[in-house]
């Protein structure tokens, strides 16, 4: 196997973990806006940000992979 | 070869006409728009003939395809047609050792493998890989070592105005026309009712400031913070949202890392220059636990200095591009397949995928704004005892 494959396997890793994170980030907001309707946007704009967060982990894994993957100069 | 470029300068006239002279009507202020016409008299478009060797018989590499795309060019390459490629060409500046050159990028003809020398100011210059090597003296043709890395050339300093710098003033100019406008239009208005484009940003200006500025840096000061707020929100928007424009062919500004890298520096300077003596001592000399726990910290706190705008970088950068390859990649599986009946899966995909971008344009400008607030709140807060 290339190190490109390594690399891609590495970022669908991350894209994993990354996915674990955010659905237990949307499932919770969901419950919590349910049971209090009236935090609604406060609950929506801290979940958009936690979500960054997490996402950004994910995104350093592609980064790492796409600078395997990238022709080197 | 042939070549036939001819400048265009009618046609910059047509469309100075055309499209500035209803703006120019609206807003008297902004008369003197010389800097755009001069833009559009500076390009030529040119129709160069391909050094295409392989023709069809070259096998389609889609990580080429999109790499290409998502870099920055000298240059805007729109279509291929009847094997001739349609390009906006670029000015080409250069720092070497014999002063300044300049000469427009439509002078290599297209050519990316090093064939094609352009002598200009003594010099001779090949373009490689998107990159414009200077050959050393007495060299005619650009010559590789096995890993295909030119053995007598070097690059000079080069400040070009390259595909991203261009677009990055077409934004900047799109901003300047739309706030102005909005600005004139409250003083026009008797009670500062938003009229005209003023409706649209009022509400834009308003979220930003409750939903970012107040909730994250506090009443008392977040309208020190404000300009920046805003500008970075609605600068980073509109080059996510150019990005995404097709014709455009992938000026990826806001998934450039230079990009990213200076916006993120801007919040690293301006945190570090408001924090007020309790963020001070939140990283040095924590309060409130042990003091071989202030020791632990203190390393800790001061990595999370630099952490925090290399994340923003990294987001920003990584969210852009990672769409963008998302697209491309998705188109490509047609010319992957070489089969039409793909192409309708392959085009409702990346509609769909469009869609969700669109969204993120707004989301990624958001999350940058927000966490600068966030970091501009942290630095100065107040101790609370």
């Amino acid at each position: 196997m290339t190190i490109f494959g390594i690399a891609a396997i590495g970022a669908g890793l991350a894209a994993i973990g990354a996915g674990v994170g955010i659905g237990k980030i949307g499932g919770s907001a969901m419950e919590a806006m349910a049971r209090q309707p009236e935090m609604h946007g406060k609950i929506q704009s801290s979940a958009l940000i936690l979500a960054a967060f997490v996402e950004a982990v994910a995104l350093f894994g592609v980064v790492v992979a796409l600078l395997q993957a990238a022709p080197t100069a | 070869m042939f070549v036939n470029s001819f400048n265009v300068r009618t046609f910059a006239a047509n469309l100075k006409q055309g499209i500035f002279k209803p703006i120019r009507m609206k807003i008297n202020t902004l008369k003197n728009i010389v800097l755009s016409t001069l833009f559009i008299a500076v390009f030529n478009i040119s129709f160069a003939s391909e050094t295409k060797d392989g023709g069809d018989d070259k096998k389609f590499d889609p990580k080429d395809m999109i790499m290409h795309h998502v870099q920055d060019a000298h240059g805007f390459h729109l279509w291929d047609w009847n094997g001739h490629a349609v390009s906006l060409s670029l000015p080409i500046i250069l720092w070497t050792d014999n002063g300044l050159t300049t000469f427009m990028s439509s002078a290599f003809h297209h050519d990316d493998s090093g064939k094609e020398v352009v002598e200009r100011n003594g010099a001779k210059f090949v373009k490689l890989h998107g990159k414009i090597y200077q050959l050393n003296e007495g060299a005619n043709t650009v010559a590789f070592d096995d890993k295909h890395h030119a053995t007598n050339a070097s690059k000079p300093i080069d400040i070009s105005i390259t595909r991203n710098v261009f677009m990055m003033w077409v934004s900047v100019f799109v901003l300047f026309l739309v706030f102005i406008t909005a600005a004139r239009s409250y003083k026009k208005s008797e009670n500062n009712v938003p009229t005209g484009i003023a409706s649209f940003i009022e509400p834009l200006v308003v979220f930003v400031r409750d939903d970012i500025g107040i909730p994250m840096i506090g009443e008392k000061r977040y309208k020190r913070y404000m300009p920046y707020l805003l500008t970075v929100f609605f600068f980073i928007w509109i080059n996510n949202i150019f990005g995404l424009i097709p014709i455009l062919n992938g000026a990826n500004l806001s998934g450039n890392i230079a990009f990213t890298f200076t916006l993120a520096l801007f919040t690293f300077i301006i945190t570090t220059f408001s924090g007020n003596k309790n963020y001070w001592q939140h990283i040095f000399w924590m309060p409130g636990v042990p003091v071989p726990m202030k020791i632990f910290l203190m390393p800790i706190e001061i990595i999370g200095i630099f952490t925090k705008p290399i994340s923003l970088m990294i987001r920003l950068f990584a969210n852009i591009t990672a769409g963008h390859i998302i697209i491309l990649a998705l188109m490509s599986l047609i010319f992957i397949f070489k089969s039409i009946g793909i192409a309708p899966v392959s085009v409702a995909f990346s509609l769909f995928i469009t869609v969700i971008e669109i969204v993120v344009t707004a989301i990624q400008a958001y999350i940058f704004t927000i966490l600068s607030a966030l970091y501009f709140g942290m630095a100065t807060e107040e101790a609370h005892h």
